[in-house]
C-alpha cells in the first residue's frame, strides 16, 4: 500500500491533487495560521533550519553568500529575505486553496527546470517549517492542525498539509 | 552521517534539560503519530482507545520514550546496546522500519514545542541524526 504522496507517479500525484476539496474546518485551521504568522520571522527561521539540519540543501544557495556555520547562516540577510520569499510563496496556495495546482504552475516548472530542486528536498523544508510553526504555536500546534490531510479519492492516509503546497511545485517534474 | 563527539554531547546536554518530562514527550509524540499518520494505526489494532492521551497511548508512549531515554545512555554503541530492542522489533512486532522516521519526526516536533528556546537548529540537526541512527539501530536485526 502506498503511504506516502511521495511515493506516487506524477500521473497519480496530479490526479489526486486535483481531486482535493478542503473542508470549512481544514480551511479555517490553514487560514488561521498563516494568519497569524510573522512570515518573515517564520520563513527565514525555517529556510535557515533546514540549512542547517540538512546541509545538502545548501546546494541550491551557492550564490547567497556565507553558509559556512550554523551563526553564518542564521544571521545571512540573503537566507532570511529568500526564507520569507517561501513563505509568501506558500501565501499564494492558501489564498488560492481550490486551485493550487493552476497557482503554482509557474513555480512548479521555476523549480524543476531553472532550479533543479531535487522534490525530496521540498519535505525537509516541509518538515522545519512545521518544526517552527510548532515551536512559535506550543501545545496549540494540536495533532489536528498539524494533521489537516491531505484529501484525495486514491491516497487518503493523513498526510501533513505541507508536504501538499510542496509536492504540488514538483507536478512538472519529468522522470 | 555519523553521530560526531559533539552531537553526543549536544544529545546527552539536551535529554537532560528535558528530564523529567520525556513521559510527557513520548506521550504527546505517539499520539500525534497515531493522529497525523493513521496507517501507524494498524500496528495498535488490539488497543481500545487510540486517541491522543488515551490510557493504551499513554503507558506505550512512557515504553517507547524509555527506550529513547536507553539509547541516549548508550549513545557511544547503538548497535550492541539495543540488540534485543532489534530483535523485539524485527522479529516479534515486525514494525516496518519507515515508520521509525515517521514517529522520530513527531519526536522532534514535541520537542520543538515543549522546549522552543532550547530545541535550536543545533540541537536539532544532533538530534535528528540520534533518531536516524536509533532507526538504523533497531532495523540492524530485521534482515
Amino acid at each position: 500500500m502506498r503511504h506516502s504522496a511521495f511515493f506516487l507517479k506524477p500521473e497519480e500525484k496530479e490526479k489526486n491533487a486535483a481531486m482535493v476539496e478542503w473542508t470549512e474546518q481544514e480551511r479555517s485551521i490553514i487560514t488561521n495560521i498563516f494568519g497569524n504568522l510573522d512570515y518573515e520571522d517564520v520563513g527565514s527561521k525555517a529556510l535557515s533550519r533546514c540549512l542547517i539540519v540538512y546541509p545538502w540543501t545548501q546546494r541550491y544557495f551557492a550564490s547567497f553568500g556565507n553558509l559556512y556555520n550554523a551563526e553564518a547562516i542564521k544571521t545571512n540577510p540573503n537566507i532570511a529575505a529568500h526564507g520569507t520569499k517561501v513563505l509568501h510563496g506558500l501565501d499564494r496556495a492558501v489564498k488560492n486553496m481550490d486551485n493550487i495546482k493552476a497557482t503554482y504552475a509557474e513555480l512548479s516548472v521555476l523549480h524543476s527546470e531553472k532550479l533543479h530542486v531535487d522534490p525530496d528536498n521540498f519535505k525537509l523544508l516541509a518538515d522545519c517549517l512545521t518544526i517552527v510553526i510548532a515551536a512559535k504555536l506550543g501545545s496549540a500546534f494540536s495533532p489536528e492542525i498539524q494533521a489537516v490531510p491531505l484529501k484525495s479519492a486514491a491516497c487518503a492516509t493523513g498526510e501533513e498539509l505541507w508536504p501538499l503546497f510542496m509536492c504540488v511545485t514538483s507536478f512538472q517534474m519529468k522522470k | 552521517m555519523s553521530l560526531t563527539a559533539k552531537d553526543k554531547d549536544t544529545v546527552r546536554t539536551f535529554w537532560a534539560k528535558i528530564s523529567g518530562r520525556e513521559d510527557d514527550v513520548g506521550t504527546d509524540a505517539l499520539s500525534r503519530m497515531l493522529r497525523v499518520y493513521p496507517q501507524t494505526k494498524t500496528y495498535f489494532s488490539h488497543w481500545t482507545d487510540l486517541s491522543p492521551g488515551s490510557a493504551p497511548v499513554k503507558k506505550h508512549g512512557k515504553t517507547v520514550i524509555g527506550g529513547v531515554a536507553d539509547a541516549v545512555a548508550k549513545i557511544d554503541a547503538l548497535s550492541s546496546g539495543l540488540l534485543s530492542l532489534s530483535e523485539l522489533h524485527a522479529f516479534t512486532l515486525r514494525v516496518d522500519p519507515a515508520n521509525f522516521k515517521i514517529l522520530g519526526h513527531c519526536i522532534l516536533v514535541v520537542m520543538a514545542m515543549m522546549f522552543p528556546n532550547d530545541f535550536t537548529p543545533e540541537v536539532h540537526v544532533a538530534m535528528d541524526k540520534f533518531l536516524a541512527a536509533l532507526a538504523l539501530a533497531l532495523s540492524e536485526k530485521y534482515r
